[in-house]
């Protein structure tokens, strides 16, 4: 009796161990993502954080920005190489003399996945529910320049056929703008533009109901060269092509594996063993190492965005401009991009980037110690004496702190000035700076879109991200009253420049460095062109089987 | 042994209370909303979402209404992510972290109980210091650095095992549960080693040798029931660990667990998952800590006696 027992007891032990080495070592393949995917046709594409939502009126992040792109489409899209605007749901448009007046006709082969046809319609209901307040939409101000929807949005008007959208066939939208926007086609490109299919949302909710169902795989229904297959969190998106895609024909990819991974070190091990097509990022201290060994994986473009130092203009040592002046001009920015940061930034002496649509701003500052030690001896604090105690502020990140230091020590260096240095977790630090609670931060702008105006309107009197307390009346009739009017782009672009000029001057900003987009791409992974918005147009992607061996370590 | 259940879980209730109500203002006090972002969120809109989420209310209904949910089971709304309660994202991770938990532990155990054993039966010689140095090197090293070790050796260079992934690769479980064992392996092999060194002094076990028993018996059948007391008294504390302490785990291996999920809440200040998973967790611990004492009396005659005795 007691043998038999024990003779179960060792059988059970033995079957559970067999078990358990079964499902930890699998019985599939041993192929890795990328073999795998070129030939099946799918793309594993690494997406940084975890997507919030796949609902294009409630999202702001750049990773869903990717997933949508590949699940809806706008009136327009853009050519990846130039970022000029390309038909997409709209087949042409035309744009009134004033430039207020634009008229699109939709192509009328564009259908949604289920087969219904997109129309003028769809486009209408969309931006009506884009606007809606309880839907909380934080990018509506992108619809904006559209006349009367700031008004509707915020309630002032009920009656939504007062805003400038108009409906003329099924297959004719009319939109009216406030003023001549001349980066309007821009913006329609942006999520918050694309359209929603009516039905489907109204099957799952309320049109205004934020989080009801119709995003899950199986109830989504999009216009996009892709649609919806699986969506597990903090595991993948999963889109397959939609045969029903007007442009199908040219759409390669057969689907697309958006893998969210935040930790950019666990990203670059998963390139290195085959995993991944593509990352969003690349650990900093890599770069020297791919740039050396494997240059041909390494992509790195300039970026729309500006990583620069907020003033808080408030504090009465720093509300003298001449401080300010003399703290800008004591960075060493070529020294931080070449030794700091090393990742083919380029020093920032404007706050837009550089030939943003052909706008080049005229740099204010350069650096310059010795007139930066005059500054600060005019202003009071000879060789940084009786300088009062400033901190920098930055949200905790390695990177981050790299820079701070850096800068700290040449501000001791060539001013004399001692700055604490204090980080804070990312939602503190925002709060800080919100309730003007620091002296000098850390902050990074990307460009919404491919205009001046999107790195300039933010400092504007109280706008909403300017944070520093500056203003200028002049600044703010350039922006809002004058550039606005203008029918000619050079004639925009002066007052524009006259308007940077006046922020340069008064520095409540220290730009440093102009972004850089980094990311690790394997050599089979073709028709990716790179650009300063990091736009990517999934139909034109391809993937080529013959190069799958290609060694990664 | 009923009325000690029961006593038990009498007194877990007010502790829950505590965690619950701590957790609840302390995720409010900290600085940075839930819904603030790096580009400025107009007032309309942050006015718009926090009567979504009731957080217009004043603090005190909101707490209420919060204990009220949770005594009916609901966890609320995700903040993070529209659409979902905290509900389905516990449930949906829960099952991904219990499994790499159970792999880790049986790691721990096979390699922990063995090493500790086998050290403690020649007690200072190098058959001791060598496996309990490597214990030693195993309690200090962290995940975070033995991860992306063994990733580094079996992943990358040795091309043995895929570096990342659930379910999805062959054998790519493997280096989580290492990773995540390996640290428990060690603090059972210096548990095991202690019981069994002290059980092994023993007048029965002499007794057992003297009976003319082969050494194994000895050790196997009448030396471990003792030895491993320690061990299993820790069981059920290293499991509740396991279960709450995978997050680096499961950031290094990209495995979608409840521990990632627990951590971004936090970053997010997703004030409904923080407090799910923290109630979820806390309620784990207390359970495990009284499963754990439970077998502890059970296979302890000693304590069973006590017990007994007591009522």
């Amino acid at each position: 009796m007691y043998n038999k027992k024990k003779r179960g007891k060792t059988l059970l032990f033995t079957a559970l161990f067999t078990l358990l080495i079964i499902e930890l070592t699998g019985c599939s393949s041993g192929e890795n993502n990328v073999t795998t995917g070129n030939r099946e046709g799918i793309l594993h594409w690494g997406n940084g954080t975890d997507p919030q939502e796949l609902d294009p009126h409630i999202v702001t992040g750049i990773p869903e920005h990717h997933i949508l792109t590949a699940l809806l489409e706008g009136l327009v899209a853009k050519n990846p190489a130039t970022l000029e605007p390309i038909p997409a749901v709209a087949k042409t448009w035309q744009i009134s003399d004033d430039g207020k007046t634009y008229t699109f006709q939709l192509r009328r082969n564009a259908v949604w996945s289920n087969g219904d046809p997109v129309t003028a319609r769809d486009f209408a209901w969309s931006w009506w529910r884009a606007l809606q307040p309880a839907l909380g939409n934080q990018y509506a101000y992108m619809l904006f320049p559209i006349k009367n929807s700031e008004a509707y949005a915020k309630g002032e008007i009920d009656d939504f056929s007062q805003v400038g959208v108009k409906v003329i066939d099924n297959h004719t939208l009319k939109v009216e703008l406030t003023h001549a926007t001349p980066y309007f086609l821009q913006l329609l490109d942006h999520y918050s533009m694309f359209p929603v299919h009516r039905a489907t949302i109204e099957k799952f909710g309320k049109p205004d109901e934020r989080g009801s169902l119709w995003t899950r795989p199986g109830n989504f229904v999009g216009n996009g060269p892709f649609t919806l297959k699986e969506w597990q969190l903090f595991k993948r998106v999963t889109v397959i092509k939609n045969p029903n895609y007007w442009d199908a024909d040219k759409v390669k990819l057969n689907g697309i594996n958006f893998h969210p991974i935040e930790n950019v070190t666990t990203e670059e091990r998963m390139f290195r063993s085959g995993q991944l097509h593509h990352t969003a990022s690349i650990p900093i201290d890599k770069v020297a190492v791919y740039k050396k060994d494997k240059p041909h994986q390494l992509l790195t473009h300039p970026y729309l965005g500006n990583y620069f130092y907020r003033i808080n203009t408030k504090l009465p040592h720093l509300s003298d401009k001449r401080v300010r002046r003399a703290l800008a001009m004591s960075i060493n920015s070529q020294q931080i991009t070449e030794q700091v940061t090393k990742g083919g930034e380029v020093p920032a002496h404007t706050f837009t980037p550089p030939d943003t649509l052909g706008y080049t701003a005229k740099s204010a500052f350069e650096f310059n110690p010795e007139k930066a030690r005059e500054l600060l001896a005019e202003a009071g604090y000879p060789n940084g004496k009786n300088f009062p105690v400033t901190e920098l502020l930055y949200n905790t990140s390695e990177g981050h702190r790299k820079i701070a230091v850096a800068i700290q020590q040449m501000w001791n260096q060539y001013l004399g000035v001692n700055i604490i240095l204090n980080n804070q977790d990312w939602k503190v630090y925002l709060d800080s700076v919100t309730n003007g609670d620091y002296s000098i931060a850390r902050a990074g702008w990307i460009g919404d879109y491919v205009d001046p105006n999107t790195f300039l309107d933010m400092w504007v009197k109280d706008g909403g991200n300017n944070g520093t307390g500056w203003s200028n009346p002049r600044y703010d009739e350039l922006i809002l009253k004058l550039a606005p009017k203008t029918k000619d782009r050079n004639e925009r672009y002066k007052l524009m420049a006259e308007a940077e000029a006046i922020l340069l001057e008064d520095m409540p900003i220290i730009p440093i460095y102009i972004y850089n987009s980094k990311s690790l791409v394997h050599p089979s992974l073709k028709g990716l062109q790179p650009n300063i918005l990091n736009y990517v147009l999934y139909k034109n992607l391809s993937l080529d089987p013959s190069l799958s061996g290609v060694k990664l370590n | 042994m009923f009325r000690f259940i029961l006593s038990r879980l009498l007194q877990a209730i007010p502790v829950l209370l505590v965690v619950i109500t701590a957790t609840f203002f302390l995720v409010r006090a900290a600085p940075g909303g839930p819904f603030s972002a790096e580009k400025a969120v107009p007032p309309e809109v942050i006015k718009a979402l926090e009567a979504q989420y009731k957080l217009d209310q004043p603090m005190w209904q909101q707490y209420v209404s919060y204990l009220n949910d949770l005594a009916h089971g609901d966890f609320g709304p995700s903040f993070r992510y529209p659409g979902r309660t905290v509900d389905e994202l516990i449930s949906g991770g829960l099952p991904i972290t219990a499994e790499l938990a159970l792999y880790a532990m049986l790691v721990a155990l096979i390699i922990g109980v063995s090493a500790g054993v086998f050290a403690a039966l020649k007690p200072n010689t190098p058959q001791d210091y060598v496996p309990m140095s490597a214990a030693m090197v195993g309690i200090c090293m962290p995940s975070f650095l033995m991860g992306p070790l063994l990733v580094l050796i079996f992943g990358i260079w040795l091309e043995w095992l895929p570096v990342s992934g659930w379910g999805d690769l062959p054998g790519d479980k493997i280096l989580p549960a290492i990773t995540l064992g390996s640290g428990y392996a060690a603090f059972l092999a210096r548990l095991s080693r202690g019981g069994m060194l002290e059980i092994m002094s023993q007048d029965y076990i002499r007794t057992a040798r003297a009976k003319g028993l082969p050494e194994w018996v000895v050790v196997l059948k009448h030396g471990l029931r003792g030895g491993l007391i320690p061990v299993v008294a820790f069981l059920g504390p290293a499991f509740a660990g396991l279960l709450s302490g995978s997050f680096v785990v499961e950031t290094i291996f990209q495995i979608p667990g409840l521990g990632r999920f627990y951590v971004q809440a936090a970053f997010n200040r997703d004030y409904t998952m923080i407090l799910g998973t923290t109630v979820f967790f806390a309620t784990l611990i207390i359970l495990f800590n009284l499963l754990s004492d439970i077998i502890a009396v059970w296979i302890n005659p000693k304590l069973r006696h006590q017990i007994q005795e007591g009522q």
